[in-house]
């Protein structure tokens, strides 16, 4: 093979590995995101359609909504619990690390972690979820406590 | 039907064309890039919860919204070089493909740096972020293509298909936040109907947007009379240009010759 | 005005990190790519005038070689030339 015929093969195949790589990176991720996506309800009651529940000391995502008052962070270090609530019953999340600015009551949040009891989740990652609502402080609260909680509801995708 | 568009299938006359168009479309962009930045870095309120990390927004969505409008004016100069044959569609094509990949990259970059106070993390794997990094591989893939063959037809050719098939990606881009359980929010100004964000704060975004867009429209113009230059390189106009651009760098040909070096030793 | 003081203003309410990340990097992309944009239409248009001048040379030495020879009939015609170009100069891509 002459080396213009090989460069020009050597570009063509590394342009379909990396698609190739590129679509198992996307199938990956979208697996990831359908199988192991529940809510805290899901966890308790198993998927709507599969009726298909977590096995303790499965690694699984959960998205939800921080129930207000329920966060408990220890005095001396970065851990911390809380509730995670959709349209069901609660589950608790143990989480020893930095939060994301946007955790607060009410936030939706994704999590991922492993299911150590019924409903008890040890967290490696919490993330906050923001809706594609953007206003200056002074709007927000004048649209009053009743719009915040409804756009928080829909940030934790119900 | 599109007889008037005749003389601009002649490479001299869209050459000369995008030389006139270049100068406005640069001094457009840095009147209302001027005027969108300050906006935004000064007199936007910040957001409710977000606090001034918004302000990443006012570079972040433009650049994910052009992006994705370069890609598709991309495509279509792909399908119109491979289905008629203009010569000048597949240099536009060329053209375009590099300002895409830095938009493209400019949108993954700032999203990453927004996501790690909002969200906790640079970066996820999920739906909207992994399409809008397919299409940045998709335009180093172009790019490649065009430069992998020394004749510039079939490397049009090549890339060309390359750009229709990654035109799938769009619509997953678009609407991935809504097919796909994402962390990435759902859109707050490409979508029907009115914004998701108040008005103080939708001003200086439409600037923003209007000066990146005229920026992206002359960086266009100086790539795509660079192309045709290269592609047409026999003929005579093109031929004249150079002895004249040539000589009138010639007398001060050791100043240039120290910038570029200092250029170098810069970078 | 949303701030206050310039001290205010570069710390971006905390944020300052992220926020100056994205426009430093934002504003060096684009520099970046406005200024290899130009290089590359100079680079291009010198190349083009450079292989003219070779070729320019070329053909004076082609005539001359054919004066002192004698030689009347063109040996040499343009397609040669423009392959002997060709093969020394190539426009880079």
């Amino acid at each position: 093979m002459n080396p213009r015929r090989k460069k020009r093969l050597a570009i063509v195949s590394s342009i379909l590995i990396g698609l190739g790589a590129v679509a198992g990176l996307v199938l990956y991720a979208l697996s990831q995101n359908i199988d192991l996506y529940y809510t805290p309800t899901e966890i308790v009651q198993g998927k709507k359609d599969t009726g298909m529940k977590p096995a303790l000391g499965q690694r699984i995502r959960v998205g939800g909504m921080v129930v207000a008052g329920s966060v408990k962070r220890d005095a001396n270090s970065l851990k911390v619990s809380f509730d995670l609530v959709d349209i069901g019953p609660k589950i608790t999340v143990q989480y020893d690390g930095l939060l994301p600015d946007l955790f607060r009551e009410g936030q939706g949040i994704v999590t991922n972690g492993v299911l150590v009891g019924a409903t008890l989740l040890e967290a490696s990652e919490v993330l906050a979820k923001h809706d594609e609502n953007y206003m200056p402080k002074e709007i927000a609260e004048s649209l009053g406590k009743d719009y915040k909680k409804k756009v928080e509801k829909k940030a934790a995708g119900e | 039907m599109f007889k008037w568009l005749h003389p601009y299938a002649n490479p001299e006359v869209s050459y000369n064309f995008c030389g006139k168009l270049q100068p406005w479309l640069f001094r457009l962009s840095a009147l209302f890039l001027t005027i969108g930045l300050v906006w935004a870095l000064l007199y936007a309120p910040a957001d409710y919860q977000q606090g001034d990390s918004f302000r990443i927004f006012y570079i972040h969505v433009p650049a994910a919204i052009l992006a994705m409008g370069i890609y598709f004016a991309m495509a279509i100069a792909a399908l119109s070089s491979l289905v008629w044959q203009l010569k000048l569609a597949d240099a536009s094509a060329a053209a375009m493909a590099p300002i895409g990949a830095v938009f493209t990259a400019i949108a993954l970059i700032t999203g990453a740096a927004w996501g790690k106070p909002m969200w906790g993390t640079w970066w996820i794997w999920d739906a909207r972020l992994t399409s809008e990094l397919i299409l940045l591989f998709l335009y180093l893939g172009v790019i490649a293509l065009h430069n992998a063959f020394e004749d510039k037809n079939l490397a049009g050719k090549a890339a060309g298909i390359l750009s229709l098939v990654g035109v799938i990606n769009l619509p997953i881009i678009h609407y991935s936040v809504e097919w796909w359980n994402t962390l990435h929010q759902g859109a707050t100004v490409s979508k029907l109907g009115a914004p998701s964000m108040s008005a103080v704060m939708y001003w200086p975004f439409l600037m923003c947007l209007l000066g990146f867009s005229f920026l992206i429209a002359a960086l266009v113009c100086l790539r795509f009379r660079t192309e045709v230059l290269a592609r047409n390189s026999m003929r005579p106009w093109v031929r004249t240009l150079a002895a004249n651009a040539l000589e009138l760098e010639q007398p001060m040909s050791c100043n240039s010759h120290g910038k570029h070096s200092q250029n170098q030793g810069a970078k | 005005m949303q701030f206050n003081s310039f001290a205010e203003f570069l710390n971006m309410g905390g944020y300052a990190f992220y926020v100056w990340l994205s426009y430093g990097v934002s504003a060096a992309l684009i520099v970046y790519l406005l200024f290899a944009s130009v290089r590359r239409n100079k680079t291009v248009l010198e190349q083009i005038a450079i292989r003219q001048k070779r070729e320019q040379r070329l053909r004076q030495a082609a005539e001359l070689n054919m004066q002192e020879q004698g030689i009347n009939e063109p040996q040499i015609n343009d397609e040669m030339i423009e392959a002997a170009v060709k093969q020394s100069t190539q426009i880079s891509k």
